[in-house]
């Protein structure tokens, strides 16, 4: 009995295997249909599930919705967009945003920079695993606990205010301010920058440092000339994400900042969740794409995304 | 040719979806369809509910004693209440305490049904006006069931300002600069409102809920005013409570809610109704018009029409309860609460609060001279910068 089964099974194995060979075979011939099946998945997701949201919204747009009954209006028409040219609010706040995430990336590449050039150039093979284990930790932890921290922080009986007090300054009324977003965003999006400058640093060969030196320059020369202009491409990859990051965030508005806080992802919060409104949020919701777009055209030309 | 596919694909995409978004229904107030007896309970009940409306003292008796499990989703707005109901086509949600604000919109935009009150044995016990009050009742129809009700109160820290403040002047007033926090909401232009009908006749402003084009710039300008001196709009009742606690706010806007639990911790602070009056809320249970829940949601809405449950809920969140029959209970639990909270004089305290509702286009007198609540929006999105 048993060997009869081992033996129906032994010719199942073999019919499976032969029937697969021959298949791999016959796709090994027609590499067309190969690449094809390779393909489908992911193109599929790409078109159904990604293309196909951003369609989506773009389409809704150009509607708007009955303010009473919440119902979706569908005749097409330029009102959301002409609302959002037209309002000096919506402007500020979208100029707000961009300044903000501008303002960080710009603080993130003054920090990161000399943190990157320290881990690649004068720490030790030890050192560099502590400092790479600093940069990542904070990444394991949620972003919400580390957001609400800086919120305990900055309270006006908070720690900051404790410490300042105790040794003998005035407290500080930080929190709830744009002050405390920047320096919040500066700090959860710093391992993003610090990354890409440090693989950028990375590749920079030594022997340039010393040929530089060699022919006479000076330390800020050689970094200057030098160093700054091979890293730059491992900057603008940074700043992609950290401008990214802080563009499109709407959850560090909502627990630090202030009156006057809102980012373009509240309005369009705001305008989902608690107005109903998705023409309109699917059309503010295009300006961040928008600039996203022209910036990542800009950063295609410096070659930021060889170092990626 | 690759170009060529992928353009192919990109626009068969953008058919699909808008095929997809182009079948649409026009909205209107859904048909009774009540059950005959309340059966046997589904296992679940998906409810929306204000933060201290679904405490465990008295949702776990009736998860128990029913076996339905409720999961409960908490809203800090009537805007986000009404974006909930209406998520992916309704019926995510069986049961919201939504507030007179957002009442109407569900019953029009025809995502709540109406309830047959005859299941509900407590109904017969209701304050007489909160029976079929205008924002839960339409041609006769219960759209929804009357729950607690109260006043928004004015809260302060009791170590920084001794005296209870008057007026709502005091969160308008330049010495409290940076220390004041009120609710991120647009219905806060009623508080405005509210004041200014008091301190600015020459306004005219008799109802806070609809107000003229020019009724509406004066409060938004008071507003915008305030803006400044505001430390914080908060979003969730838990935002005052920490603000309060840090010392970040030393007044603002309000629940009896935040009142109670900052007191039961400890903080030291105090809440007053100022002789301008107040806005409150006036809550409704409304069943969802695609809920997949509806015996679970009876039982819930019978239990907690109970003079228990309500006295339970009055107390915990400091609060009315709409049930006559809950002052004996109110009483056995924290002496002197009925008086505290006006239930035995309910018919004259009720009158003394301007319950919020929808600003609609079209004021009561018929002409459409009211600005909508979609103004209103926009107005506060301009204040609060």
């Amino acid at each position: 009995m048993i060997s009869y089964l081992q033996e129906t099974f032994d010719k199942a194995v073999g019919r499976v295997a032969y029937q697969s060979r021959r298949l791999s075979a016959g796709l090994w011939r027609r590499p067309a249909v190969s690449a094809g099946l390779l393909l489908t998945p992911p193109l599929g997701w790409f078109i159904f599930i990604y293309l196909a949201a951003l369609a989506a919204l773009f389409i809704s747009a150009f509607w708007t919705v009955d303010s009473f009954t919440g119902e979706i209006n569908r005749h097409w028409t330029l009102t959301n967009f002409h609302a959002i040219l037209t309002s000096d609010i919506y402007r500020r706040i979208a100029v707000r945003t961009i300044l903000m995430a501008a303002a960080v990336t710009l603080t993130d590449v003054l920090l990161a920079f000399p943190f990157a050039y320290f881990m690649v150039r004068l720490a030790g093979p030890r050192q560099r695993i502590v400092l790479f284990t600093l940069v990542l930790v904070p990444l394991w932890s949620s972003y919400l606990a580390r957001v609400y921290a800086w919120r305990l922080i900055f309270a006006h009986n908070g720690a900051l205010n404790w410490v300042l007090r105790h040794l003998g300054f005035e407290g500080l009324e930080i929190g709830y301010t744009n002050w405390a977003m920047w320096i919040v965003f500066s700090y959860i999006w710093l391992p993003f920058m610090i990354m890409p400058i440090y693989s950028a640093i990375e590749r920079i060969p030594y022997s340039l440092f010393e040929a530089s030196q060699d022919l006479g320059a000076k330390a800020w020369r050689t970094f200057f000339k030098v160093i700054l202009p091979l890293a730059m491409p491992g900057v603008i990859a940074g700043s992609l994400f950290t401008f990214s990051l802080t563009l499109g965030d709407y959850i560090t508005p909502v627990l630090v900042g202030g009156p006057g806080s809102d980012f373009i992802g509240n309005v369009v919060y705001a305008n989902v969740g608690i107005a109903n409104n998705i023409p309109f949020a699917a059309a503010y919701a295009s300006i961040p794409l928008i600039v996203m777009a022209a910036y990542l055209a800009f950063a295609k030309r410096t070659g930021a995304f060889d170092v990626m | 040719m690759k170009q060529r596919m992928t353009r192919y694909a990109v626009t068969g995409a953008m058919l699909a979806t808008a095929l997809a978004f182009s079948v649409s229904a026009i909205a209107e107030p859904a048909a009774p369809n009540y059950p005959k007896t309340i059966g046997e309970g589904e296992g679940a009940l998906n409810i929306v509910a204000w933060e201290g409306y679904a405490e465990d003292s008295w949702i776990k008796p009736f998860e128990k004693e029913t076996g339905c499990i409720v999961n409960r989703k908490y809203a800090g707005s009537s805007d986000e209440m009404v974006a909930l109901m209406r998520q992916g086509g309704g019926g995510e949600y069986d049961l919201v305490s939504a507030s007179g604000d957002a009442s109407l919109r569900l019953i029009l935009g025809g995502n709540v049904q109406p309830i047959d009150v005859k299941l509900i044995p407590d109904f017969d016990n209701f304050v007489p006006e909160l029976k079929a009050p205008p924002h839960n009742t339409l041609n006769g129809l219960h759209y929804g069931l009357s729950y607690e009700w109260g006043p928004n109160v004015l809260m302060y820290n009791t170590d920084k300002i001794k005296e209870a403040p008057k007026s709502w002047a005091a969160l308008y007033d330049p010495q409290y600069k940076g220390k004041i926090t009120v609710p991120d909401n647009p219905i806060q232009i009623a508080d405005a409102a509210l004041y200014l009908s008091k301190t600015d006749p020459s306004l005219g402003i008799t109802d806070p809920y609809e107000l003229t084009e020019a009724q509406l710039d004066a409060a938004v300008a008071l507003l915008k005013k305030q803006a400044p001196l505001v430390k914080k709009y908060w979003a969730l009742a838990s935002d005052e409570i920490e603000l309060f606690k840090n010392g970040d706010a030393i007044i603002g806007a309000s629940w009896p809610y935040q009142t109670n639990t900052l007191k039961a911790d400890g903080a030291h602070v105090a809440d007053t109704i100022p002789a301008e009056g107040a806005t409150g809320w006036a809550d409704s249970w409304m069943l969802s018009a695609k809920s997949k829940h509806v015996n679970c949601a009876y039982k819930f809405m019978a239990y907690v029409s109970t003079p228990e449950v309500q006295a339970e809920q009055a107390i915990y969140f400091g609060e009315t309860p709409a049930n006559l029959k809950a002052c004996a209970a109110m009483d056995k639990a924290d002496p002197g609460s009925c008086a505290k909270y006006h239930l035995d004089d309910a018919a004259t305290y009720i009158k003394q609060i301007h319950f919020w509702k929808t600003p609609q286009q079209t004021c009561a007198n018929g002409k459409a001279e009211c600005t909508s609540y979609t103004t209103w929006q926009q107005k506060w999105q301009e204040i609060k910068g």
